[in-house]
């Protein structure tokens, strides 16, 4: 009867190793037993989550419009207009990348259909990495699908270890969870081991550590939106670096408990409360005074 | 742990809190009424005030009200398809002082005459809580069938539902009752394991010293 380890990356990846499987494999054959639902069943449902994350890439990318704040919105066409237009210099993978972190993150902002992976706020990295290297390299959907098995599971265990939202743990909870899922995801996609996979997602978390919450107006635009875009491709750095064999000094389950200690340690003006950094500079501020004075009525 | 909750759930943004767990209070005020409503009254409080607009609350609120689900693509324009559905409503910030940051009372009334007034409050993650119904206190999530009775306080009554939910194989997970001194009126809330039928309802509701019975069914993702 397969159980997965909630609590630690390490035991999630022996388990993994010890049955011979990708992580993913672990995931699904425990959600059957505890659920009853069949892999077909799961597999479709996953499916669907897939689905929704290329309609909201399709549906931001194509999007000029600001949204009702008028705080973010546009750029995702923007930056994919400049990369047709070879004005940029990071390479295909990488412009592909922004432009589907910030398409999914401006469909949020503006009521779109989204799925939270692990959160709205961080809803654009884990699709912009999956999509963005199945277009650069062929994966086909059962692939990403696995991929998003695997991330599911890194999820769990960032959440009993560390803290999936930003007001316990900052932006460091939510896209730098979101990378460290997404990193894991792709590993295994590109037919890493459980073990580099473990690693990609500490590396990516690392990236993230101390990252601050301090969301302008107390919105998820300023600096939400870029910052999905940011994570995004720290997950494929991550990704990338546990491909060529570099892993992470400090083990995956020490860095989760490092991510969890450095939350407590923040100051609660720096974690969703947007009464420090970013929200209260000036135009922050300005931002904030602006949306307040709209009536309700 | 369920996977689906982890890559999930699909909705409409941007705010688990603000905007999913809006629908979901909303929905809660369509199920009870049993309507669409023609009036209604949205008092929030701190924080679900504060960033109404930006967060499209509001629009989530309404939506709910229309019975739509959290991840219904017509949330962005539930004001237009309210308006055009004959519902007037009234938004206006209000102190429920120890309440959550993120709590709302509504009070909704239908066309023929069926009133409710409600706190709640989104909790995060999407999740609710309802705190009162009609001035009673409860504390139910939504998460699960769940039975609201609104009856007299009646010796034997509760024994004579329970009776009817065992025979009807229907596990009670959660049970609270809620006496009112003021009013005499008391407030029971059910939590179910299994799905309650309507029959199961009305046979509830014919049972003497019930005045309202009715049944929220979670929110299941299309």
């Amino acid at each position: 009867m397969t159980k997965l380890d909630e609590y630690s990356l390490q035991n999630l990846a022996d388990q993994a190793s010890r049955e011979g499987t990708p992580v993913w494999r672990q995931v699904i054959l425990a959600q059957m037993n505890e659920t009853g639902e069949s892999e077909t069943a799961l597999r479709q449902k996953m499916a669907g989550r897939l689905r929704v994350m290329r309609e909201a890439i399709e549906q931001g990318r194509s999007q000029p419009g600001r949204s009702h704040s008028g705080l973010s919105g546009g750029d995702a066409l923007r930056h994919q207009q400049a990369a047709r237009a070879g004005k940029l210099l990071g390479g295909t993978m990488q412009s592909t990348i922004v432009v589907y972190a910030l398409a999914v993150a401006e469909t949020n902002a503006q009521m779109g259909r989204i799925v939270a992976a692990p959160t709205a706020g961080a809803a654009g990295v884990i699709p912009a990495v999956l999509l963005a290297a199945a277009e650069q390299h062929g994966y086909s959907d059962d692939r990403l699908l696995e991929g998003l098995f695997t991330a599911a599971a890194v999820g769990a265990v960032i959440a009993s270890r560390a803290s999936l939202s930003g007001a316990e743990g900052g932006c460091q909870a939510e896209c730098g969870s979101a990378a460290g899922m997404a990193a894991a995801a792709l590993v295994e996609i590109a037919g890493g081991s459980p073990h580099q996979a473990i690693h990609a997602c500490a590396l990516a978390i690392k990236g993230h550590l101390g990252l601050v919450c301090d969301p302008v107006a107390g919105l998820v635009e300023v600096p939400c939106v870029k910052r999905n875009a940011f994570s995004a491709v720290q997950a494929l750095t991550a990704a990338d670096m546990a491909l060529a064999g570099i892993e992470s000094y400090i083990p995956p389950d020490e860095v989760l408990d490092a991510m969890r200690s450095i939350g407590r340690l923040m100051h609660p003006d720096l974690k969703e409360t947007a009464r420090g950094g970013l929200a209260a500079t000036t135009t922050g501020r300005k931002a904030a005074e602006e949306m307040m004075r709209e009536k309700l009525s | 742990m369920d996977v689906f909750q982890i890559i999930g759930p699909v909705m409409i943004g941007p705010s688990s809190s603000h905007t999913a767990g809006a629908v979901r209070i909303g929905r809660v005020v369509h199920a009870l009424l049993g309507v669409v409503p023609v009036r209604a009254a949205l008092e929030l409080h701190q924080s679900f005030a504060r960033t109404c607009r930006g967060h499209g609350t509001d629009k989530a609120l309404i939506a709910g009200l229309l019975g739509f689900s959290p991840d219904d693509q017509r949330i962005r324009d539930s004001l237009r398809l309210a308006a055009e559905q004959g519902l007037t409503w009234q938004f206006s910030e209000v102190d429920l002082k120890d309440a959550h940051p993120n709590s709302v009372r509504i009070t909704a009334a239908g066309k023929e005459g069926e009133a409710v007034r409600l706190v709640a409050c989104s909790i995060g993650g999407g999740r609710i809580q309802i705190n009162e119904v009609d001035d009673l206190p409860v504390d139910f999530s939504g998460d699960y069938p769940t039975i609201l009775l609104l009856h007299q306080d009646r010796l034997g009554l509760i024994a004579e539902i329970t009776r009817i939910l065992a025979g009807q194989q229907v596990n009670i997970a959660n049970m609270q009752v809620f006496r009112s001194h003021r009013l005499g009126q008391v407030a029971t809330f059910i939590e179910a394991d299994q799905p309650i039928d309507a029959q199961v309802i009305k046979h509830i509701s014919d049972l003497q010293g019930i005045d309202k019975a009715i049944c929220l069914e979670p929110f299941r993702e299309s």
